[in-house]
């Protein structure tokens, strides 16, 4: 079986390539790329007017499988991943049973290949249970197949376990996911705080009580030389601090999620739930220094930090209400449009933070439409426009803020691993 | 008016409307026979989620005396202990054909999901640390029957800020009647841009310190203190409030000489007002509870009416 793509725009940003050319996959793998290839026995797509781009690389995702499959499974997960021209996934380790031994990591790589539409990557814990005081097996997670360590959600409060934690993941070259944030400062708040929470009465989560937890942790992976990579940062003064770190050379990358640049704490208002997640939306200032931190290269990656929840979950009071919203759909329209079309990035860097730069961090061989590389790619009309419909969503969940958003750019297909799914 | 939620939107014509109404329903309670028939056939429940002695009280009364019949749940002895979620129960309050609800609950924004979810009108008794309109309005019926007017007049709102509903309704309110407002309380009790509230840029100040607030005030209106803020390191104890933020005689002389005093009560006597004060010459704590019921009774008549 063998597909060949003529004609579109090819971006591979890890080859440095923009240019209109044609690409012959092979099996799972890509096998040519250049002008005017042609192929016996080809299926064959145009892609003229299209972009061809690497399929994209999620590293934040909550696939809530297994456990909370009212809200989100390995199937339903993968298939709005694939929709929105994302290939592989990062799953978090918050599942019930929480993924802090190999037979969790197991069940979620077999359920994945078996009935999965996209590469699924699973992250293991910190710390047992998320219970941030002992280790997890670190190392046999990593020999199940899990990529990174993460206590997302669930901070390690214990500064000395984070220590020891780092120590002996970089002993396994196990990369560190960071959900930096110093819960006794968030004391209890629920979005943002400012002018928007006093106006509805909300308690204020302040942005200190992220970048100061980022502070720490960045001086932690200075100090002991792990991989740390710093998830979901909301505010601007958490990107002067990974700013400031990385020119001291500490090993530490970072992202942002498409809300963290699309949308301010104003969303809120009315008490929208959908609005409602952690680290909170932020104000413009925040969203300007956001932007400037992926202009500049502070922040390496985009993920979404899909997060679904069920209509019963939020459809309460604003305190009670889950915290999170779903965006593996939305995550590249965002992108064009708030990023690419606004002329704050351009193309290539944009998809640059969606798949080569993840793909790096996490070692893990994707994001790139190389000879040789796994076919996994997404053809995308960035000129279209299209009305967001949370109806049509395949996410089992529809926690969106973005419903009724109009927002440029529509996948026509993904490919994962040389199978057309979209 | 369908419900009211809040004062923030609520317009100035439809507050001076409901002062004017509430005048009318204070000659009716001052007659021996307070019993009236405008509200006969209606029903008017009752639906609190936190204690409550005067403002539930007040409304019930209200109903009463305009001849509705009321329904009181309190929740903790309702399907709300057996995890019944606010929209399921709010639904079955509907379902018996109430015409008006009127909901306290803990949570910001509590009232306007239910008005979201209900035919009856919703009339909020405090949700969170959102809004308490019709305590905000019987501050302003007070103050209007007093002075004879709102307008111009100087407010200082001195105690919990950060954490009162009462303040932000009267910031709304007080500001859209044309009256500037100034708030005191130690730096943590004032959450940030409470000022922004203001209708008008600039007629909401706050101050740091009390005196300075207080200074030319016409009306000085006390705001309860509680402890368990002292478990939030918010302030260190009840005595150091008092003898740097409380109301007291020599405060209250840096006021008008005519200014007038208010606490939505429940007080606590010599922490955020003493005793000298709140049973002085200047204040006005047991009239707002009169008028109290006067608000209630107009609310009630234009929404149910």
């Amino acid at each position: 079986m063998s597909i060949l793509i003529k004609n579109g725009r090819v971006i591979d940003p890890a080859n440095g390539i923009d240019e209109v050319s044609d690409i012959l996959i092979e099996g799972s793998t890509i096998k040519e790329v250049g002008k005017s290839l042609s192929a016996a026995a080809a299926q064959i797509i145009d892609a003229s007017g299209l972009v061809v781009m690497p399929g994209l690389v999620d590293m934040h995702v909550h696939l809530r499988d297994p456990g909370q499959e009212h809200k989100e499974d390995i199937v339903t997960g993968t298939r709005a991943a694939v929709c929105g021209g994302v290939t592989s996934v990062v799953c978090m380790p918050n599942t019930s049973p929480v993924v802090d031994n190999k037979t969790v990591v197991e069940y979620i790589i077999n359920k994945a290949a078996r009935e999965g539409y996209c590469n699924v990557f699973p992250a293991g814990t910190i710390t047992r249970g998320l219970a941030g005081g002992e280790l997890a097996p670190i190392a046999g997670l990593k020999a199940a197949g899990a990529v990174a360590i993460s206590d997302d959600g669930m901070p390690v409060k214990n500064s000395n376990v984070m220590r020891r934690a780092m120590e002996y993941a970089k002993n396994f070259d196990m990369l560190m996911i960071c959900h930096s944030e110093d819960l006794e400062l968030v004391n209890g708040g629920v979005m943002n705080e400012g002018e928007i929470s006093t106006r509805l009465g909300l308690r204020g989560n302040p942005t200190v009580a992220e970048s100061i937890a980022v502070a720490r942790d960045c001086a932690l992976a200075e100090y002991t030389g792990a991989r740390v990579h710093i998830t979901h940062i909301s505010c601007a003064e958490s990107v002067e601090v990974i700013r400031a770190a990385k020119t001291r050379g500490v090993n530490v990358t970072a992202d942002t999620a498409p809300h963290y640049f699309s949308l301010t704490d104003a969303a809120v208002l009315g008490w929208n739930t959908n609005a409602k997640m952690n680290p909170p939306l932020r104000t413009a200032d925040d969203v300007a220094a956001i932007i400037e931190g992926l202009r500049d290269g502070t922040i390496d990656a985009i993920a979404t930090d899909h997060a679904p929840h069920h209509i019963d979950e939020k459809n309460v009071e604003f305190d009670l209400a889950m915290n999170g919203i779903i965006g593996l759909e939305t995550s590249l329209s965002l992108g064009l449009t708030h990023l690419v079309r606004t002329g704050k990035l351009t193309l290539p860097q944009l998809v640059e933070k969606m798949s080569a730069n993840p793909s790096r961090i996490l070692g893990i061989n994707r994001g790139t439409l190389a000879v040789g590389a796994a076919a996994d790619v997404a053809i995308v009309d960035i000129e279209a426009k299209r009305m967001v419909d949370v109806a049509n969503f395949k996410s089992k969940s529809k926690n969106s803020p973005f419903d009724g958003a109009e927002l440029f750019g529509e996948v026509r297909n993904t490919i994962v691993a040389g199978k057309i799914v979209v | 008016m369908k419900h009211l939620l809040g004062l923030s939107d609520v317009s100035a014509a439809e507050i001076r409307q409901i002062l004017d109404l509430t005048a009318e329903m204070k000659t009716l309670i001052k007659r021996d026979n307070k019993k009236d028939s405008r509200l006969i056939g209606k029903s008017v429940v009752n639906l609190f989620y936190e204690n409550s002695t005067r403002t539930r009280l007040s409304f019930e009364l209200a109903g009463k005396y305009l001849g509705a019949d009321v329904a009181n749940i309190a929740a903790s002895s309702s399907s709300v202990s057996k995890g019944e979620s606010l929209i399921d129960t709010v639904k079955t309050i509907d379902a018996m054909r109430a015409d008006v609800i009127v909901m306290r609950h803990q949570n910001s924004g509590a009232a306007k999901i239910v008005s979201e979810n209900v035919a009856a009108s919703v009339i909020n008794a405090g949700d969170g640390m959102n809004e308490h309109p019709t305590q905000a309005l019987l501050d302003m019926f007070t103050i209007l029957e007093s002075k004879g007017r709102i307008e111009g007049l100087k407010v200082a709102i001195v105690g919990d800020i950060a954490h009162s509903r009462v303040a932000r309704s009267n910031i709304y309110g007080l500001t859209k009647m044309g009256a500037s407002v100034s708030l005191a309380a130690p730096a943590t009790l004032i959450p940030t841009g409470i000022e922004k509230l203001a209708q008008l840029p600039g007629s909401c100040a706050v101050y740091t310190d009390v005196e300075e607030a207080l200074v030319g005030a016409d009306v000085v209106m006390g705001l309860r203190i509680q402890r368990e803020r002292l478990k939030a390191a918010l302030f260190p104890s009840l005595g150091e409030y008092a003898k740097c933020f409380g109301i007291n005689d020599g405060r209250l002389r840096l006021a008008k000489p005519d200014a007038i005093l208010l606490h939505p009560a429940p007080m606590n006597r010599g922490v955020e007002i003493t005793t000298s004060v709140a049973d002085g010459a200047q204040s006005l704590i047991e009239s707002q509870v009169t008028n109290g019921v006067a608000v209630r009774m107009a609310v009630l008549e234009m929404l149910a009416g």
